[in-house]
């Protein structure tokens, strides 16, 4: 994937999350990861390339398409993707199956049977085959992720936007969701993902942006990042989350 | 077996109360009565299922306009829930049947009783519902517009199924409260079961062999009410 970024900006009352954010990924990136101290804007800059959120000011492109402001056309482009949030955000009256039958049927046109099928191979895929009927508050969080996970890839996204998945998880369930990402990652999936688990994503990003302060601060292939990080805040972050490992 | 035993101490109770009242049962005189009390209780009946019907309309209807995106509609909205609540059905009555439905030809006294209780008991649920639709979490809304939907899908798929939910007690609470405020609408001449026993009491000089009966008539509705809102409720009852 191409993601390029003009001058972004993006408020919340009088809140700038985003003020004037500029980066293009280089060459065929296909996991991206969006790394920065909390507040810097990675969740938002997430939510802006997946289409969820229009920007304010400055212009988007995937793969050197315009993303469009206006909310019809929006919701048009957001279908092609796949989102998975910090707090799992799963349907709470349904179970995991229905949570991911549902988007299936009612927004990408699979007949009821095709839906149900397709949702079980997910689920089957992300070992929560004995938990479908489930509601969400039965399963551990870890779980409850991979079934987040399991509802946004059914559609086969082109973009997989993940925010911050594993920071409500302790570290056993966190171990097992970045196990399943880095699969989907090897079996080629495009991704975007915003995380502080550094050596994670030392590990599978080809690509990294790294934001302080609403702007991005530095963007560079993952392995020249991450060996030689140029500015002075990528080098404290770093450090700051590399000290107890 | 607690209900049971509670239920005994309660009807000794009440047996020792009215022992110790000085009152001429004349219990033949009510049983005489018993087609029209039965018949009023039927109207009752009628009444409450219609109004019922009307009120979740009205009140799905308000609380859709108090969240409208349209200033003059929310306003509007607002205005109508708040005259409704703040003013005594006894005069929505008088002034809806003797003045507005006279002027617009409409004769019917059930039809335009149903309408106005059905107003009156949706302006409460307008609020219950609307607290109920506005506690659904704002990330439940962004990650029904991350799977895709539209507004209309979120709101059926999303927030209604769980807004429901979370308005169920009040609502049980509200159709109670409409059983009983149908009474009023003898003030415009529907003979349902409060104007049959004020009839039947008057007409035989009796008071209690009306009034306990007529308390009995409502909890043969009332209570089955709320159970069966009760076990809505377990049917429905998920952890968030």
């Amino acid at each position: 994937m191409k993601l390029e970024a003009e001058a972004v900006t993006k408020n919340f009352g009088s809140f700038q999350a985003l003020t004037g954010a500029s980066f293009a990924t280089g060459g065929e990136s296909r996991v991206v990861a969006l790394l920065g101290p909390s507040g810097g804007g990675k969740s938002t800059l997430l939510r802006v390339l997946g289409c969820l959120l229009p920007v304010d000011g400055g212009q988007v492109r995937v793969d050197g398409v315009l993303l469009p402001v206006e909310e019809t056309a929006a919701r048009q482009e957001r279908r092609k993707n796949g989102f998975v949030f910090q707090g799992y955000n799963l349907f709470p009256h349904l179970t995991a199956l229905e949570n991911v039958a549902l988007p299936l049927r009612e927004v990408h046109g699979f007949e009821a049977g095709e839906a149900g099928e397709r949702a079980m191979e997910l689920l089957d895929r992300l070992g929560l085959k004995d938990h479908a009927d489930k509601r969400p508050s039965q399963l551990s969080g870890g779980q409850q992720q991979r079934a987040a996970i399991a509802r946004a890839l059914a559609p086969k996204p082109r973009l997989l936007l993940m925010d911050e998945p594993t920071s409500a998880l302790d570290p056993v369930m966190t171990g097992e969701v970045l196990e399943v990402i880095r699969e989907l990652a090897e079996q080629g999936q495009q991704i975007v993902l915003a995380t502080h688990e550094v050596s994670f994503a030392r590990r599978v990003a080809d690509w990294v942006v790294f934001l302080a302060a609403g702007k991005v601060v530095e963007t560079a292939a993952a392995a020249a990042f991450f060996d030689q990080p140029q500015s002075a805040e990528a080098r404290a972050y770093l450090d700051s989350l590399m000290r107890y490992r | 077996m607690v209900a049971l035993g509670l239920l005994l101490a309660v009807s000794l109770a009440v047996q020792a109360l009215f022992a110790s009242v000085k009152y001429e049962w004349n219990w033949a005189a009510a049983w005489g009565y018993r087609a029209q009390f039965f018949q009023g209780w039927l109207t009752t009946l009628g009444i409450a299922a219609g109004a019922m019907l009307v009120s979740l309309l009205v009140g799905l209807g308000l609380m859709a306009g108090r969240r409208a995106p349209w200033l003059a509609v929310r306003m509007l909205c607002g205005g109508v829930v708040e005259i409704v609540r703040g003013t005594p059905l006894l005069v929505q009555l008088l002034i809806g049947y003797y003045i507005v439905a006279q002027q617009l030809q409409v004769r019917d006294p059930l039809l335009v009783g149903v309408l106005l209780l059905g107003l009156f008991e949706g302006a409460y649920l307008a609020e219950i519902f609307r607290g109920a639709v506005e506690s659904i979490g704002s990330s439940q809304r962004e990650a029904a517009r991350a799977v895709g939907f539209n507004t209309a899908q979120t709101y059926r798929f999303v927030i209604l199924p769980q807004a429901m939910r979370r308005a169920l007690p009040g609502t049980a609470g509200q159709m109670v409260s409409l059983v009983k405020d149908s009474s009023l609408l003898s003030v415009i001449g529907i003979e349902e079961l409060v104007q049959k026993v004020k009839i039947l009491n008057s007409a035989s000089y009796t008071a209690l062999e009306g009034f306990l009966p007529l308390a009995v008539a409502y909890l043969i509705v009332t209570l089955p009410l709320s159970r069966w809102a009760q076990s809505l409720e377990r049917r429905f009852h998920y952890e968030t």
